[in-house]
């Protein structure tokens, strides 16, 4: 059964889009697919639609940078289909500086995770309606999520005790 | 004069728009937060939440720790529920080491979720209550919360901020005490909720306040994000503990109570019966609660008993081979979800095959919550927004990370 339900997540997505879907990871029962940058609306609208999928909820939307590989920055989409009991991982990879089209048309909850996304990673997000910081001051210098961002962040008058740039 | 007044009322009243910060400092927004309300009279237009003023960097602090080191942090999340925490983190870590616990660590964690799910629950129907006028709720809720917060001081000696799940299993055994006082708890609680209900659910006052305010249908539930009580609260029938059962949850009998309008009315019945069904919960475990170990027998994850780290050279320099360099984690990446009171809390960690996780993310039910305030809040007067906040249930701690 559990079998089963990963290969519907393989063959779905990898049957619509057999071009954009970059590489297919079936990791510790978790199934994720790669997407290129340009077809994430699709592909989101596609498993949100889906008869099959149906992937109603997104959990979340985070982005990981692995420094100093290239492309740099992955942005991670976790979404969850309620009637078929099932979870699905997409990402995009994004080089320094690129931009990926927003899903909030497809999800309104996507709003906020973008937001912390662009917060944290300074990854932008087209489309998106109201794409600012949302944790941190808006007057705040870098993205401190970044690998590159020390711990104890960057030195200036009001953190001595920072690391110098 | 009297025709002045007549002329007044006749006409159209039209007030500039404003603009209103509820917060960060004010009694009736939970913890640190700030609305900000765009009104039309008393009427709101748009409600910004501005988040934020709580955040530490937990995601940045995570990836320069060991993977045990990072538990308490977990425990700072939503204060309120710490064991919930723990318990949603060692999970995704033991996922990513493909480990499975034993059984007994299984029941004592299932008994600590729930408990933390009724001290979370408690202070949300208090606080709730005294937000809007009903101050004795709170005193009641409070006493109980008593009871369940000694329970886990007896637990691990922490009343707050518990650390108690390890990787592995959880930091100390249950006590015969322990067993006994529990089991005090899930007989005087069934009492103690009818008490609340008594009331809150046929009072006028707070019907009036909370039915038909802050409305979510089904279908924006979900495409809001919306989790936890929330969620079923607009009769979308989903619990991971059944729907994608955890720990022992599958052996467990138990209902998942729905609400019909999604209104906070519906959100408040919805979590006086989830506290019932925690009770329930909370009796089985205790009934079925296997002798056995609570740790699982593997000594690069599990540290010594500190009784014999004190007496035995071995045991210390196992202790201090644990604590100063902890264990390497597979490489790999999982995503992995629990039930917490608020709602689906996930843990995302990818890990790069060392000691500390490459990338550690939180998926807090309380961040996902608060984003459906604009819409729940949109058309309706300001005194409900107090009402929607509550029932929403923030906890500032994890929703600012």
């Amino acid at each position: 059964m559990k079998k089963q339900a990963e290969l519907v997540l393989i063959d779905r997505i990898k049957s619509k889009f057999p071009k954009a879907v970059v590489d297919t990871i079936v990791d510790r029962g978790e199934v994720t697919h790669v997407i290129e940058a340009s077809e994430i609306v699709e592909a989101c609208k596609f498993v949100k639609s889906d008869e099959e999928l149906q992937m109603v909820y997104l959990s979340d939307v985070c982005g990981v940078d692995y420094h100093p590989r290239k492309p740099r920055f992955e942005v991670v989409y976790h979404m969850l289909s309620l009637k078929k009991n099932l979870r699905l991982r997409l990402k995009v990879r994004l080089a320094e500086g690129e931009s990926v089209d927003s899903v909030t048309g497809v999800w309104r909850s996507a709003n906020w995770y973008e937001r912390e996304t662009f917060d944290m990673f300074g990854i932008e997000f087209e489309g998106h309606p109201d794409l600012r910081r949302i944790y941190l001051a808006e007057d705040w210098e870098g993205h401190p999520l970044r690998k590159d961002y020390p711990l104890k962040g960057f030195k200036d008058d009001l953190n001595p005790n920072g690391i110098e740039e | 004069m009297s025709n002045n007044t007549n002329d007044i009322i006749e006409k159209d009243i039209t007030t500039k728009e404003m603009t209103l910060s509820l917060g960060p400092q004010h009694p009736s927004a939970h913890g640190v937060l700030h609305l900000i309300l765009d009104m039309q009279g008393e009427l709101i237009i748009k409600a910004d939440p501005d988040i934020g003023y709580l955040h530490r960097g937990t995601e940045k602090i995570a990836e320069n720790l060991l993977y045990p080191q990072f538990v308490p942090y977990t425990d700072r999340l939503d204060y309120m529920c710490g064991m919930s925490n723990n318990l949603g983190y060692v999970m995704a870590v033991e996922k990513l080491l493909g480990i499975d616990i034993t059984e007994r660590g299984k029941y004592i964690r299932t008994i600590a979720a729930e408990l933390s799910r009724l001290s979370g629950h408690l202070l949300c129907t208090g606080a709730w209550g005294l937000d809007l006028g009903a101050m004795s709720v709170l005193l009641y809720a409070m006493r109980e919360r008593e009871m369940v917060l000694d329970l886990f001081e007896l637990l691990c000696g922490a009343r707050m901020t518990h650390s108690y799940m390890r990787i592995g299993g959880v930091r100390y055994d249950v006590t015969p005490k322990f067993m006994e006082k529990c089991r005090t708890l899930v007989d005087w609680m069934p009492g103690k909720l009818d008490e609340y209900e008594t009331l809150l659910t046929g009072n006028r006052v707070w019907m009036d306040r909370n039915q038909d305010v802050g409305v979510v249908t089904a279908e924006d539930a979900l495409d809001l994000g919306l989790g936890g009580p929330n969620l079923r609260a607009s009769g979308v029938d989903w619990d991971l503990r059944r729907d994608a059962p955890y720990l022992i949850y599958d052996r467990l009998d138990f209902n998942v109570p729905l609400g019909e309008n999604g209104d906070c009315f519906d959100r408040y019945k919805v979590r006086i019966a989830e506290m019932r069904e925690s009770v329930r919960i909370i009796g089985q475990c205790l009934d079925q609660m296997p002798e056995g170990p609570f740790n699982v027998d593997m000594p690069e994850i599990v540290p010594p008993p500190k009784k014999d780290v004190y007496k035995d050279m071995e045991a210390l320099i196992h202790h201090f081979k644990y604590v100063s360099s902890g264990f390497k984690v597979p490489k790999g990446e999982v995503y992995s979800a629990i039930e917490s009171p608020k709602g689906e809390l996930g843990f995302y960690i990818v890990s790069d095959g060392s000691e500390k996780p490459m990338r550690l993310k939180i998926r807090v039910p309380s961040f996902c919550n608060l984003q459906a305030t604009d819409h729940m809040t949109k058309g309706g007067y300001l005194a409900d927004v107090v009402a929607v906040i509550s029932s929403l249930d923030p906890v500032f701690g994890e929703c600012d990370k």
